[in-house]
């Protein structure tokens, strides 16, 4: 029955981004994901009586370069603050974050959406903030710290509620992970924990010409995009048989915390909002506020790029690809760039495209590295599929060559001639071969000219006959196009 | 001769160590004697450090044979303040919540003290967490005034204050949020200096108010605090507030030390300085007619806001205690309640059995202040007026080179006087606080005795990074009077 009431899903995330400075925020311990437990700390991330922050430039460089990339507006000058809250996993008993006066605000990001065109989400803010460490619960009646996360620098991100469908959620997150990528602030890898969203969720149910806000409920730490998207569809119905069952609408203020159940696949509640915390937010004194100047600001905007939805838009009309090769080759911006070089030299973009998503990626994945740490270069690869093209390697051939470039190094002209790939496409040479078959398989010659039933399987089994005398060495094409016109 | 060598000035003890005239193991020793002879009813230190400090004087005296360069502390037997972290020794705060604490670092000015080649020679008690204007709120230890045992020695830096003037040692770090140092100071008849905010490293002090704290000498002289100075200041990377060379370049606080401030001109507040007892009032006027006999030039300036400082600082200083406190919480180090039912009594009662009653009243005020609801109406306005009162200096200090005023309304007073009524405690503090609030230097220096004989203290206040025209004023007064006298009985 839940099923016929009329809605609309209204999402805002929050996003955690690690981001990927050599050292922490506010100390020089080394940020480093796996190292033994407690191994990455100091005195001042330790919390130690005595100890004093110092920024981090880079991370706040980083910040400024990723909320430039959202288009928010950067703040000229803010501040530190204290959020207040007991937890073993936070030495000092407060986190560093900035409250009132974010370094930036008031931006957007554009999202592909399938079968439509990208839409706009709005960011209210992005901030910068150190993270906690991590309690370890053991069976025994304690638990353990480690403190080696505390004190990394963390980019915080909080979108509108401008999302309107799980799978608007699950791009938002993925798009985000590609610009934080392209921009090199973050690895963004999910299995480190480099990313991690807080879905806000409500409905705005229509019903009897009257309009329903159900409650919001916030589910936290999230750190895969399926969980993400599947959490949230999961709220939706949970919150439209909720309000069925209960008739209960949003209460401003209120706010509902879940975590997500991996295992059962649902959100369960954790805390009502009533027992909020008073996070006792005040400036820290420790720490100078931050002023942008023009300059600076240019600088750090001075690396600013192409982000990947442009930039895969922009393939799809340059090099007419289609939008998923355009997505998988702008995915990563050293292929995206690899791509466009080897392009510059004179080579067909979709074969250029072809050769690098089906081998080259595919290659790179299996190496567990990026498709430019292969060692290819693009002149090489842009020979390679100029030879395609010129009809001296096949198109399998051509894909056998980059494999064998991959892992010998050696030129693709030299390994077509080892690996005796190279095409015969003299006419006059394969002439002689392909009269010789006919005259050998005159039954076969038969079954063409008759235009029987047989006649098309007739014709392959020609074509073999000649690859197979030429050793696999002919250009099917030139050799198709000889037996149309001595069968015809 | 180890009176004599105990009553040499820091700078003359670094001359003859480094002529080869005396040794730093006789000083030191000479120290380590007076300590066993007195500090057991002065009650000064928290901690001593005989053999690495005897093992310290050893090689500085090794070094001068030798031919070597020595730092210029070379050899000289210092005490420090127990808020300061320190690799040697426990740094208790004189909390018991950290009376087993062993801190892994040095603070910056222990680094600069150690590399100065002085001799550090123990940690002095303190008010718990510097909390309080006579140390009898350390947790760990009560300390008496070597003028009188009855009496308080002031806080919170009463340890290195009562050190000092009972020739525990030669010169001692204070730390001073709203008079800790310059309080004690008088109470003892020692000169102690607040410098500026952000002109000497705070890395390794451990936090009260973290926008007040300032680390500062207490010695027996003028001319030791600049020598002091000349070692403990400067920019330190580790210290985001404290101020690089091109706000306060690097100076030699001890060149030009004697030569008077042509064309001083001072400026007094005269109702603030009616409020104290008739001897401090009488004293203070006493040495503003010795400056003008010096040709000062005397005018009265305002400052309409003075009579909120208490107020604004008790809030700001609360709000800051209560979050750099919140870490002393059990479970990474410090006292930890035995057997707690959960983690959050890990907290509750780690922190009901470590703290002492002023330091929970100061937490408990500082939370309330930074509760949602409360926050405009008590903290945002206290910052507001924290402004207004640097404005009043900035506008006084267009008219002299210094404010002249009584550091404490009294001389010393009397052990378990005030304890039972801490707003009377707080309002000691009056004439100390307003630096603090507003960054500026203040110095303390003997300016007359009491009734009693108990000393009384003068209080010199200028403009940010003044220091050194404040010491040589202060030098100008000093040449001129004999106020550096010793306790009775020593």
């Amino acid at each position: 029955m839940t099923s016929q009431l009329d809605y609309t899903l209204v999402v805002g995330l929050e996003i955690h981004v690690q981001l990927s400075t050599r050292s922490k925020l506010f100390c020089g311990c080394a940020v480093e994901f796996g190292a033994s437990a407690n191994s990455r700390v100091c005195p001042v991330c330790l919390g130690m009586p005595g100890v004093l922050p110092v920024m981090n430039r880079q991370a706040y460089e980083d910040s400024v370069l990723v909320a430039s990339a959202l288009n928010c507006k950067i703040a000229p000058f803010t501040k530190w603050d204290r959020k207040s809250y007991y937890y073993p996993d936070l030495p000092k008993n407060f986190q560093t974050t900035q409250y009132d006066l974010p370094l930036s605000y008031d931006g957007f990001i554009e999202i592909p959406i399938e079968n439509a065109g990208p839409k706009r989400v709005r960011i209210t803010r992005a901030h910068l903030e150190e993270d906690a460490g991590k309690n370890l619960h053991s069976s025994g009646p304690f638990s353990q710290v480690d403190l080696n996360r505390t004190g990394t620098p963390l980019l915080e991100i909080v979108t509108e509620p401008d999302l309107n469908a799980p799978a608007e959620v699950k791009a938002l997150a993925m798009e985000l992970q590609r610009i934080v990528r392209y921009l090199g602030v973050s690895e963004a890898d999910m299995q480190k924990g480099h990313m991690r969203f807080e879905p806000n969720i409500n409905l705005l149910i229509r019903k009897e010409g009257r309009e329903y806000k159900t409650p919001i409920t916030e589910v936290k730490n999230l750190n895969s995009f399926r969980a993400l998207e599947r959490s949230v569809a999961f709220e939706t119905q949970r919150q439209l048989d909720a309000f069925c069952e209960t008739g209960k609408t949003m209460v401003s203020g209120s706010k509902t915390t879940r975590g997500w159940d991996d295992g059962r696949q649902v959100t369960v509640l954790q805390r009502e909002k009533e027992e909020a915390h008073d996070y006792r937010y005040f400036p820290e004194p420790d720490l100078l506020p931050v002023e942008m100047d023009a300059a600076w600001l240019k600088r750090i905007q001075s690396r600013l790029c192409e982000l990947p939805l442009q930039k895969q838009t922009r393939f799809v009309h340059a090099y007419r690809l289609s939008p998923y090769d355009a997505g998988v080759l702008s995915a990563d911006r050293a292929t995206a760039d690899f791509f466009e070089k080897t392009v510059g030299h004179g080579a067909e973009p979709k074969r250029v495209c072809n050769l690098l998503t089906q081998v080259g990626l595919k290659l790179a994945n299996e190496r567990d590295c990026g498709l430019v740490e292969l060692g290819l270069t693009s002149r090489a690869v842009a020979d390679l599929v100029l030879m395609v093209t010129r009809g001296e390697v096949s198109a399998s051939g051509g894909n056998t060559l980059l494999e064998h470039m991959v892992t010998s190094g050696k030129r693709p002209e030299v390994l077509a001639d080892e690996l005796q790939l190279l095409q015969k496409s003299d006419s006059a040479e394969l002439e002689i071969i392909v009269d010789k078959i006919l005259q050998e398989q005159d039954k076969a010659v038969a079954e063409v000219r008759a235009r029987g039933k047989k006649a098309k399987k007739a014709q392959g089994f020609l074509l073999g006959q000649v690859m197979q005398r030429t050793g696999g060495q002919a250009n099917p094409q030139v050799v198709s196009e000889l037996l149309a016109k001595k069968l015809s | 001769m180890p009176k004599e060598l105990l009553n040499l000035g820091c700078k003359q003890l670094v001359d003859q160590i480094s002529a080869g005239q005396t040794s730093s193991l006789s000083a030191t020793e000479a120290v380590f004697t007076a300590i066993k002879a007195r500090n057991g009813e002065i009650g000064a230190f928290l901690a001593l450090f005989e053999a690495e400090a005897l093992a310290q004087a050893q090689s500085v005296d090794e070094r001068v044979a030798a031919g070597n360069a020595v730092g210029p502390l070379a050899g000289v037997p210092i005490a420090v303040k127990d808020n300061m972290c320190m690799t040697v020794g426990p740094t208790t705060c004189g909390s018991k919540i950290l009376e087993h604490f062993h801190a892994p670092y040095d603070a910056t000015v222990i680094e600069k003290l150690r590399a100065a080649d002085a001799v550090i020679i123990g940690k002095t008690n303190l008010d718990e967490f510097a909390m309080g204007s006579s140390t009898e709120n350390s947790g760990l230890k009560e300390t008496v005034n070597p003028w009188d045992s009855t009496r308080v020695p002031g806080g919170s830096s009463g340890g290195s204050a009562a050190a000092v003037a009972g020739r525990l040692c030669y010169a001692a770090l204070g730390s001073d949020t709203g008079g800790s140092i310059r309080q004690p100071a008088s109470f003892c008849g020692v000169v102690g200096l607040k410098p500026t905010y952000g002109a000497v490293s705070r890395f390794g002090l451990v936090a009260y108010g973290s926008s007040l704290d300032q680390i500062g000498p207490m010695t027996r002289c003028v001319p030791d605090s600049a020598l002091m100075m000349n070692v403990i200041a400067g920019h330190d990377p580790k210290d985001s507030t404290s101020v690089d060379e091109t706000l306060a370049p690097t100076i030699d606080f001890l060149a030009g030390l004697d030569d008077p401030v042509e064309g001083l001109t001072i400026g007094i507040v005269p109702d603030l300085t009616a409020g104290a007892q008739p001897e401090v009032r009488d004293a203070v006027t006493a040495a503003i007619d010795l400056y003008q006999s010096l040709g000062a030039k005397v005018v009265e300036v305002a400052l309409p806001h003075a009579e909120y400082a208490i107020a604004t600082y008790y809030v700001i200083a609360t709000a800051e205690a209560s979050s750099n406190l919140a870490r002393y919480d059990g479970v990474h180090y410090g006292h930890r309640t035995a057997d707690p039912k959960d983690y959050t009594e890990v907290y509750s009662k780690s922190r009901a059995e470590g703290f002492g009653q002023e330091v929970k009243r100061r937490i408990m005020l500082g939370t309330y202040v930074l509760s949602s609801g409360y926050y405009d109406a008590y903290y945002l306005k206290a910052l507001k007026v924290r402004n207004l009162i640097r404005a009043d200096f900035d506008r006084a200090f267009e008219q002299c080179q210094c404010i002249v005023m009584p550091v404490a309304p009294s001389t010393a007073f009397k052990r378990r006087e005030k304890t039972a009524d801490p707003l009377q405690m707080y309002l000691a503090d009056v004439y100390t606080i307003s630096a603090n609030l507003a960054g500026i230097p203040g110095l303390s220096i003997p300016c007359g005795r009491g009734s009693g004989q108990l000393p009384i203290g003068l209080q010199l206040l200028g403009p940010s990074f003044s220091e050194a025209t404040l010491l040589r004023i202060a030098r100008m007064y000093e040449h001129n009077t004999d106020w550096r006298m010793e306790p009775p009985g020593l």
